[in-house]
């Protein structure tokens, strides 16, 4: 029978076989701030619909923004769609063929580490008002 | 008990044929939304806090209300396609594989028609 031994095949992405490295986390990290950016968009696309609606809804929807859980939400998500846009430029370049060097795949990793902070502060001082 | 080998079934069907579309739509969406998050984020982070008469003028301006229409056009595909690429790695079985899938497409479908329909209503002064 062909399927006898399906159980016992190695089945991808059989990620334990690889020495675990840091740039793994980065990974990963990609796909649960895209995720994470779907709850983001939604409260988002709420508060769009709120503005649509009339002045009672949306300032009600302003309030759960601008509430301590509203804001921690809010930094969060700047966090994660800084870190999602620049490792998702990282992505685009690993898919144009270049930058696959591990050299050049670290220093491109701690890029994006440090850019995810900046444009999430860039993006808290625009909300203050700052810029 | 089924004695048709995994190969029987398949030979002569060739390749899934559609896969690598998908994967270059994703780039696609996601090369479009470099410039898009850009543009449609500034205006957002600036209506935090501000009152309902200041944010319906923002999204009154035909600019801001048509990045705001681009990009939820945009992230409807882009996001659809992301979320579909996680459950079909960790979503186990057939039933709830399609399940999810299914869901999938319908909220992130509501998501965007949800989008570009608020944004279209306050642009129109409606």
């Amino acid at each position: 029978m062909a399927d006898v031994n399906r159980s016992n095949r190695p089945l991808s992405p059989h990620l334990s076989i690889y020495r675990p490295l840091w740039t793994m986390g980065l990974s990963i990290t990609h796909r649960i701030t895209g995720v994470g950016l779907a709850v983001s968009i939604t409260m988002i696309t709420w508060w769009f619909l709120a503005l649509a609606i009339g002045e009672d809804y949306f300032e009600a929807a302003n309030a759960v923004m601008t509430s301590v859980v509203g804001g921690f939400i809010l930094i969060a998500s700047l966090w994660a769609l800084s870190f999602h846009f620049c490792n998702g430029i990282r992505h685009l370049f690993w898919d144009a063929g270049k930058g696959l060097e591990l050299e050049t795949a670290y220093r491109s990793g701690l890029a994006v580490m440090a850019g995810s902070v900046v444009l999430t502060v860039i993006g808290v001082l625009v909300v203050a008002g700052v810029l | 008990m089924r004695y048709q080998t995994d190969r029987q079934r398949v030979e002569g069907l060739g390749s899934a044929k559609d896969g690598t579309v998908e994967w270059w739509k994703q780039r696609v969406a996601a090369v479009a939304l470099l410039p898009l998050v850009l543009l449609f984020i500034f205006p957002l982070l600036r209506s935090v806090g501000s009152d309902f008469d200041d944010v319906r003028a923002i999204y009154e301006h035909p600019f801001n209300a048509i990045i705001a229409i681009l990009f939820f056009i945009t992230i409807m595909s882009h996001l659809r396609q992301g979320l579909q690429e996680v459950i079909v790695d960790y979503v186990h079985g057939k039933a709830a594989m399609t399940t999810a899938l299914l869901v999938n497409t319908m909220f992130t479908t509501l998501i965007g028609v949800t989008g570009v329909f608020s944004v279209a209503k306050i642009a129109f002064g409606g």
